[in-house]
């Protein structure tokens, strides 16, 4: 067993932030990463980080736009938090060398993006992820912090008292991927949950092969509640072949885009006719798949993104990359021809429930970056966003898992304080197969608390390891069954199909029954590959389980939320219902059975209180 | 071991499936659903075997791939082998979707690292048809048949297309990568000015995105473990070569560069520039460091 005051899941810009951070308090932290950290997704990040650096511009400024954007489904204290710290945390990765673009006197330079009232976009050409994540990568190697690299963490060591809120986490079990050792971790001071995107639930998205919610997955089925997960971004810009991202950065710097009449549809249909290219992301995907829908697309497809008229010089200086990803992916040069782009799943504006801190209800669990929702995005995540979410909120929850003073949270996790419960009419019996407590074999069992008792952090990470140990020898033993390959496809086309950026009741129904049926199936899934070392089949035959019940929450929450708010749309319900759906939705697992339940947003900001407007174009 | 290994070809095959087995009783209807789920599985397994085996006659729509195989846990593949893969074409199809499609059509335990499938991860750099690339970023229709699919050469081994990337990354850290300003500007919100002249020397060189394909493709890297490598002298090169490093920083810079394993081990032969998956032009960035090697050296002479 390896021992750290402080472990943190994942490697992307979350995780080495929150390391550092860690390391900055005094506590020996590790990263546990299923990949190299420089193979982290956030190295996929193009336009860039927002934070309120110039003059005529404000934090104030950016959480108003923020919460707008969001549709009014943000809580104040986090975003304001996000808005008031994120300048200082750009200005430090300006201060570790982080390559960004500049402006003539030497100053970084910031660009318009969707939704923004100032052109507060701070970005490094259109690779700012990767040069972000290279950034504190360089800066940790400097610090000299454990990483504990292609280890696959597949299970929280958490305690089993009956509230949630009474639970305490101890630690981690992973399993080393070249040598197949399975081994636990354990954390004195705390577990910070890093583990970004859940893109794989879908089958057309930006988001890396790696991106399957294991860490979501893993809080909710320990009891932690995961928040607002119906809000799934669709980026309007992508690939058609590969969902591969062409960053928002190009309409930023005057990218237009086009139907296949030609027309320039954004304002000849008046999708957004004072904002055009630049109306939220949800508005453009939207707009975009109208204009497929009613037989305005390229090949029934895609539309065309044009950036030619921006001239060669400009386009190399800020949207270098861009040409490259047009050309290797779709054989499309974007200086010569418009681009090819349709919606695709982009983001996860709800995850893991946490406070403005980071800190989730069970004790000593902490989770930031896309994997966490404090929240900041409510029902639409702003272009530009997500990178200084990362670092500060990672920062956040680094520090005080290290033990450092915050303050006290304004926002309360778990079943605390005025909470509604939730009811859904679901066509299936949503949860595991195997009822709780009843005869469940290993494969199919999602519980993850540990049993109590006497005994230390130690011994609880013990069981949790042996546990563990027992559902991968399950796995391996069988010699044969389903392959999760099958499953995982057949989940990721449904819900690219039913839960997709337009929503209707008989699809989301539809989506649940064949996610139930996949629940049916996994129970028979088995690892073909016998072998210990780097055994893939096996890691995803982990994550493919993670991607059923995160499907599932999805669904259900989409189901249950009969309104149209930000990048949910639902064609029974056109109105954005503010008297009764103010409120986040809760999933809780509850032993294998989701228990939906709602908390009501938080408007109320330090100095002013947030008024919904309604959202108009 | 090396990746030179004989070639001996083998035909892989899809097991038949057979029915599959509940421990518990299943409802009729459950049951049901099962057995017509286990009968189009085995059909479509069938179809595939078959359909692979036609197209292996040379349809235009196939790719034949010959992929490397190796695996020291498992008897049978301990021998290095290679093995044929038939996989129905599209247009736009790249060398790492065919290994993708391979893996979880026909042998799950097909390995080979992946993840962001858009070139900046980094993960996949194989040798394909006898030169280092970015399966994700290779088009097979660039390629001639058979597309012969290995693990960078001079690495160890562990698993089919798998290579032990440690003393990469070692080479990597070696040469402190990482900013050290001499002096910060007062006030946590001021910036370090840099030109945009500047930003731009610097820019290709922190494109890198640690695949190691240069190190691969480099004769001397293959020739002693020593030598830092194009990649990890590119890495010092972003640092060396920005403005808002100091003087002192840089002369500590050169002195680990022009050691024995720095940059006079290079000879120029711009295999890592040519295979460069974005187009770093390393052997220049080593060269352009000799140089300044020398210039600050000459100064003590």
């Amino acid at each position: 067993m390896y021992e750290h005051d402080v472990i943190v899941v994942g490697a992307g810009g979350a995780g080495l932030r929150a390391a550092i951070a860690a390391q900055e308090e005094g506590a020996d932290v590790a990263i546990v990463s299923k990949l190299h950290p420089v193979r982290s997704h956030t190295g996929a990040a193009e336009g860039g980080i927002n934070a309120a650096l110039r003059e005529g511009d404000s934090w104030e400024d950016h959480a108003y736009d923020t919460m707008k954007g969001s549709d009014y489904l943000g809580d104040a204290p986090a975003i304001e938090t996000l808005c008031k710290d994120s300048p200082k945390e750009v200005i430090q990765l300006e201060h570790w060398g982080m390559a960004f673009s500049r402006e003539e006197d030497g100053r970084v330079s910031q660009r318009p993006f969707g939704g923004l009232s100032f052109p507060r976009t701070t970005y490094a050409g259109a690779e700012t992820g990767h040069q972000l994540l290279h950034t504190m990568y360089e800066q940790l190697v400097k610090r000299g912090i454990t990483v504990y690299d292609e280890w696959y963490v597949s299970d929280l060591a958490v305690t089993d008292e009956e509230r949630p809120e009474d639970r305490t986490c101890h630690g981690v079990v992973a399993y080393d991927i070249q040598s197949g050792e399975l081994s636990g971790f354990r954390a004195t001071e705390g577990v910070i949950l890093a583990t970004g995107g859940l893109g794989q639930v879908f089958d057309h998205t930006t988001n890396a092969v790696a991106n399957t919610g294991d860490g979501v997955a893993m809080a909710y089925r320990a009891g932690v509640p995961i928040e607002d997960m119906e809000f799934i971004q669709f980026h309007p810009t992508s690939l058609p072949s590969t969902g591969v991202l062409i960053s928002e950065g190009v309409r930023g710097e005057g990218g237009i885009l086009y139907n296949a009449e030609g027309e320039r549809f954004m304002f000849e249909y008046g999708y957004a006719s004072n904002d055009g290219e630049l109306a939220s992301r949800d508005v453009v995907a939207r707009a975009e798949l109208s204009e497929v829908n009613e037989g305005r697309g390229i090949d029934d497809e895609y539309v065309h993104l044009d950036m030619r008229h921006l001239g060669e010089e400009r386009i190399i200086d800020r949207l270098e990359n861009i040409l490259h990803l047009a050309k290797d992916f779709e054989g499309v040069d974007g200086l010569e021809e418009p681009m090819p782009v349709k919606p695709g799943q982009h983001y996860a504006m709800g995850g893991i429930e946490t406070d403005e801190n980071g800190e989730t209800c069970v004790g000593g669990l902490y989770a930031a970056g896309e994997c966490a929702c404090a929240s900041v995005h409510g029902s639409n995540r702003l272009g530009g966003n997500a990178l200084p979410e990362l670092i500060v909120f990672g920062k956040r929850a680094g520090a005080h898992a290290a033990g450092k003073d915050l303050g006290t949270a304004e926002i309360e996790t778990g079943q605390r304080g005025e909470y509604e419960v939730g009811e859904v009419d679901t066509p299936v019996q949503p949860g595991e197969v195997e009822p709780a407590g009843g005869e469940s074999d290993a494969v199919a069992d999602g519980g993850v608390a540990a049993e109590t008792g006497s005994g230390d952090g130690h011994d609880i990470v013990e069981r949790a390891v042996t546990r563990e140990r027992e559902r991968v020898q399950s796995l391996m033993e069988k010699d044969e069954g389903v392959q999760h390959a099958e499953i995982r496809s057949d989940v990721q086309e449904s819900m690219t199909r039913y839960v997709n950026v337009f929503r209707e009741e008989e699809g989301l129904k539809r989506a649940l029954e064949d996610i139930a049926e996949a629940r049916e199936r996994y129970r028979d899934v088995f690892v073909k590959d016998p072998s210990r070392t780097f055994n893939t089949d096996l890691i995803q035959t982990l994550e493919t389980r993670n991607i059923l019940d995160l499907a599932e929450a999805i669904t259900l929450g989409a189901l249950a939320r009969d309104e149209f708010r930000g990048a949910h749309w639902r064609a029974e319900h056109q109105e954005r219902r503010d008297d009764e759906w103010l409120k986040h939705t809760m999933l809780s697992w509850n032993d294998g059975s989701p228990e939906l339940w709602y908390r009501p947003v938080i408007l109320e900001g330090e100095d002013k209180e947030y008024e919904p407007k309604i959202r108009s174009y | 071991m090396s990746t030179q290994v004989p070639e001996t070809e083998t035909e892989t095959e899809t097991e038949a499936e057979t029915e599959v087995e509940h421990d518990e009783p299943l409802a009729p209807a459950q049951e049901e659903r099962m057995r017509k789920k286990a009968e189009a599985r085995a059909d479509r397994e069938e179809r595939a075997r078959r359909e692979a085996a036609e197209r292996a006659e040379g349809d235009d729509d196939t790719y034949h791939l010959k992929v490397f195989r190796f695996d020291p846990e498992v008897e049978g593949k301990q021998e290095p082998r290679f093995d044929d893969f038939h996989v129905p074409y599209e247009k736009g199809m790249t060398v790492l979707d065919a290994l993708i499609y391979a893996r979880d059509t026909f042998d799950s335990s097909l390995t080979f690292r992946h993840s962001c499938r858009q070139a900046i991860c980094g993960s996949d750099a194989l040798f394909v048809n006898g030169r280092q690339r970015l399966g994700c970023k290779t088009q097979l229709s660039d390629l001639d048949q058979p597309v012969r699919v290995e693990p960078l050469p001079h690495a160890e081994v562990e698993k089919d297309l798998v290579v032990d990337m440690d003393h990469f990354y070692d080479q990597m850290e070696a040469v402190e990568p990482y900013f050290d300003a001499d002096e910060l500007p007062d006030g946590e919100l001021e910036e370090q000015r840099q030109t945009r002249e500047n930003r731009e020397k610097v820019k290709m060189s922190t494109r890198c995105i640690w695949c190691g394909a240069c190190m691969s493709s480099c004769n001397i890297a293959a020739g002693t473990n020593e030598y830092l490598g194009p990649a990890a002298i590119n890495k010092a090169y972003r640092f060396a070569m920005d403005e808002r490093e100091g003087e002192d920083r840089k002369q500590h810079r050169l002195n680990i560069l022009e050691q024995e394993n720095g940059v006079w081990r290079c000879q120029t032969q711009f295999s890592c520039t040519e295979v460069c998956p974005k187009d770093i032009p390393l052997t220049e960035h080593i060269q352009e460091l000799k140089r300044e090697a020398v210039k600050s050296n000459l100064k003590f002479w």
